[in-house]
């Protein structure tokens, strides 16, 4: 099982802040998942923004970053603190 | 506790003043405070909502802490940032680095704020008169970044 948290805008747009997806061998990086997201077609296009930034496990990474059954993955739009 | 994430507001003198405090070695403290204006892209503000990915928000702010630390020798660094409800000209954001001479301490909040601009999990939404709207970042904090790249 893989936890998907979304936060902000993109929390918004979807109306919900966290889904579940079982894992299976064609989802071997987190590129991967965000595509089959965007697959369901609108809202979720959005995910597709070139600016999207994701983070495994709590970390920053890139879409190319290797998907592990178990992990949570979040997506979200650039980060606006300080 | 070099990093704090709250919803209550804070005295920048008071964080400032406790860098320094019973270390006699310390010749240099540097603090920036950011604040919440009331104007921002044309509009009048007033007031925002700090959204954060809690975990993450900590790992992430602990991360950019160590590197600095790595980079600069460094005496304390303390980093407090505030999500949830805001007012206008209420902190948002304190970093403040002590070292014994002043160039590391200026250098280290620098890059420690940079930092934090692009990588830590935080999101503003501002309240305007024409309703509420989220903060897009600005391409400036993305090319902040350049000045610390290793140098070769």
């Amino acid at each position: 099982m893989i936890t998907v948290q979304f936060f902000a805008r993109y929390r918004e747009l979807l109306n919900q802040d966290q889904a579940h997806m079982h894992w299976d061998e064609h989802l071997d990086t987190v590129g991967a998942l965000r595509n089959r997201l965007v697959d369901r077609g609108e809202p979720w296009i959005l995910l597709s923004e070139p600016r999207l930034m994701c983070a495994r496990n709590q970390e920053l990474c890139n879409l190319d970053e290797p998907l592990r059954d178990g992990d949570e993955i979040a997506f979200f739009p650039p980060v606006t603190g300080g | 506790m070099p990093v704090q994430v709250q919803t209550a507001i804070f005295d920048p003198g008071q964080l400032l003043n406790a860098l320094h405090r019973d270390q006699l070695g310390v010749g240099a403290v540097v603090g920036f405070v950011g604040y919440v204006r009331d104007f921002n892209d044309g509009q009048e503000v007033a007031g925002m909502l700090l959204e954060h990915y809690p975990g993450m928000t900590e790992k992430a702010l602990q991360k950019i802490v160590r590197e600095a630390e790595e980079r600069w020798p460094l005496s304390c660094v303390d980093v407090v940032h505030r999500v949830g409800k805001l007012e206008p000209g209420e902190p948002i954001v304190f970093v403040g680095v002590s070292s014994a001479h002043r160039s590391a301490s200026f250098e280290a909040s620098h890059f420690i704020i940079d930092y934090l601009k692009t990588r830590a999990p935080f999101w503003k939404k501002e309240d305007t008169a024409e309703g509420p709207r989220w903060v897009d970042a600005r391409e400036g904090d993305q090319t902040a970044l350049d000045k610390w790249a290793p140098r070769s």
